[in-house]
């Protein structure tokens, strides 16, 4: 993964795309992609930078996604952060200063947790649930932890880049005494 | 601090699996007289393919669930094995009854990812046509709306003036629906023959047809009966579910995208935010009303202001070479070729557009890794999620007003399951 930082170096010719170490805001690495403000915290600290978020007054989570880098060699990352396989999407929104801000967090392979953030923000409930089911990103303490987009007992999470498009016939659940 | 505060029922939300209620499906609590029953996915007002768990004690919702992923059919998936080109003949499906804002919002994000620049008619072209589905959209709400709760005659009426407008969306993208007119670059085509006239047209005649609705519905006492008081939510709690469009407007929360954070030419159209006032579902209806009457404003002003131009970015690296240029020049029909077949090439970085749909916020997060097809493409629905409103919604209230309150939501099932 070393080697993609530094190729990365090279392909980043986009200047408005800060990728420097130099701002933080509430200890999260602070960057700038298309002119869109993006905050790097660690998958510990993310929960309170939520929170902290929430008192300064990003009151809506708009939108919460997963995202598979596999063979990604271009990412666009700060060299402090560490890149691992997922990322946790997290769209913010400040509707009283008219603002937004976005969190990534890097989800390791082996060890995919992260606190939910739907105890702070409820609307973030439905959208961790999807990310479960995509990614197999597990959300601790998720109130309701079920399947919502893929049919219970789906085996695979479909958007990881190594679950072939057409890959297995579509499951269809069995219907029983019918 | 937290959002879960403004909650006024954190147990709305029926917290049980699809197996549990199948199992519990109407056998009744001899202690409490509760009972759950299951509504959909196929009954008729549920607008598609949504299910409702619902827990009922007589005729009370008390806690409710929705569950959907009826109509999932992997399209953030699919957008991955397609080119930037191609993307919004994908994207186009995903909301039916506004395929317009979709591809809008697509391509926003893909042109600020290649940051380009937009010639001045290609960016008016997109907001006349994406008014004019707002509009269309949002008579098909009060067409599935009247239907839903018995004004069956407005369901023909509603369906009637919505034609309308895809006749003439037919004739400028060549489709009713799924048109992947807006794409990365412009719009596919420019305006047809004799648009003005055809706009007019539209113009002229739906201002008397919304009277029309007015003295259908709005000032039916049947109808007043039948949707105010039912469903209320409040802006605190539309925020904290992450609701958005007619539905956190309805409370009073005048948070319209389209003034909040202007997008296309939106800062230089005069035009009013539609708000509600208690947040029930006649508030929803009556937004979802008068914002047909806004749009007609807005596309007034497209009429008259609509710049001469190219309807396309000029840049070769992104825009095919003109048709008449193809029989001219052999490198002409190469670039063609290439661009259809390859698709061209977007710089890494990661983008999130939203833009105001018919429904609310409708966002794209678009990842590139630096070639023609997207790392990761994913669709912010506001159906999606809208629909956690539902059971915040329905609590405390009767099972009949259960259909009234789906239908004032108008989820579009495509953009809820993707």
């Amino acid at each position: 993964m070393s080697e993609s930082r530094s190729s990365l170096d090279e392909t980043t010719e986009h200047h408005e795309d800060r990728a420097d170490d130099s701002e933080r805001l509430h200890g999260a690495l602070l960057t700038s992609s298309r002119g869109q403000i993006v905050l790097h915290p660690s998958s510990e600290s993310y929960h309170g930078l939520i929170e902290l978020l929430m008192g300064e007054g990003y009151n809506v989570c708009v939108d919460l996604c997963g995202a598979d880098h596999l063979g990604n060699e271009t990412r666009v990352l700060p060299s402090a952060i560490e890149p691992e396989r997922f990322e946790l999407v997290v769209n913010l929104l400040d509707v009283s200063a008219r603002r937004r801000i976005r969190i990534r967090v890097q989800i390791s392979e082996t060890n995919p947790f992260v606190a939910t953030i739907s105890d702070i923000h409820p609307g973030a409930e439905a959208m961790e649930r999807e990310t479960n089911d995509m990614f197999g990103v597990c959300f601790e303490g998720h109130p309701d932890p079920t399947p919502i987009l893929l049919p219970d007992g789906w085996e695979g999470h479909p958007l990881r880049k190594d679950f072939a498009m057409g890959r297995i016939p579509v499951q269809f659940k069995a219907v029983e005494g019918r | 601090m937290t959002t879960l505060d403004h909650l006024r029922n954190r147990d709305a939300v029926l917290r049980m699996s699809e197996l549990e209620a199948e199992q519990r499906a109407a056998v009744v609590d001899p202690d409490d007289e509760r009972m759950i029953i299951n509504m959909g996915p196929q009954h008729p007002s549920t607008h598609g393919v949504l299910r409702v768990t619902m827990e009922l004690q007589g005729e009370t919702v008390l806690r409710s669930k929705p569950i959907i992923g009826y109509l999932h059919t992997g399209m953030e998936k699919t957008a991955e094995d397609l080119t930037f080109l191609q993307g919004p003949t994908n994207v186009t499906r995903m909301d039916y009854a506004a395929p317009l804002f979709t591809e809008l919002t697509f391509s926003l994000a893909v042109e600020a990812l290649l940051e380009i620049e937009l010639p001045e008619r290609a960016t008016w072209i997109r907001m006349l046509m994406c008014e004019l589905n707002r509009m269309s959209s949002h008579l098909l709400f009060l067409a599935t709306n009247g239907m839903d709760l018995g004004a069956v005659g407005m369901m023909i009426y509603g369906w009637r003036e919505r034609e309308e407008i895809l006749r003439f969306f037919e004739k400028v993208t060549g489709l009713r629906m799924n048109h992947n007119y807006i794409r990365p670059g412009g719009v596919a085509a420019d305006l047809s023959d004799g648009w003005r006239e055809d706009i007019q047209d539209i113009l002229n005649v739906l201002p008397k047809r919304l009277e029309q609705f007015d003295v259908l519905m709005t000032g039916q006492p049947i109808w007043r009966e039948r949707t105010q008081g039912i469903g209320v939510i409040t802006t605190d709690e539309a925020l904290a579910l992450g609701a958005t469009g007619p539905i956190l407007r309805s409370t009073g929360y005048a948070w319209d995208l389209r003034r909040a954070m202007p997008y296309l030419a939106y800062d230089e159209v005069d035009f009013d935010i539609v708000v509600g006032t208690y947040g029930d579902t006649f508030d929803r209806y009556a937004i979802r009303l008068n914002e047909i009457r806004e749009s007609m404003r807005i596309v007034e002003q497209c009429l008259e202001r609509m710049p001469e131009g190219p309807y396309r970015v000029q840049d070769r690296k992104v825009t095919p070479p003109p048709r008449a240029r193809i029989d001219e020049s052999m490198e002409a029909l190469i670039h063609h070729f290439k661009i259809f077949t390859e698709g061209f090439k977007v710089p890494p970085g990661e983008v999130y557009t939203a833009v105001e749909s018919p429904r609310g916020e409708l966002g794209c997060y678009l990842v590139s890794d630096g070639g023609p097809k997207p790392q990761r493409m994913h669709i912010r629905a506001p159906s999606f999620a809208n629909l956690q409103t539902l059971p915040h919604m329905m609590h405390g209230g009767f099972l009949a007003d259960a259909i009234a309150v789906i239908s004032s939501i108008d989820p579009i099932m495509g953009e809820v399951d993707r």
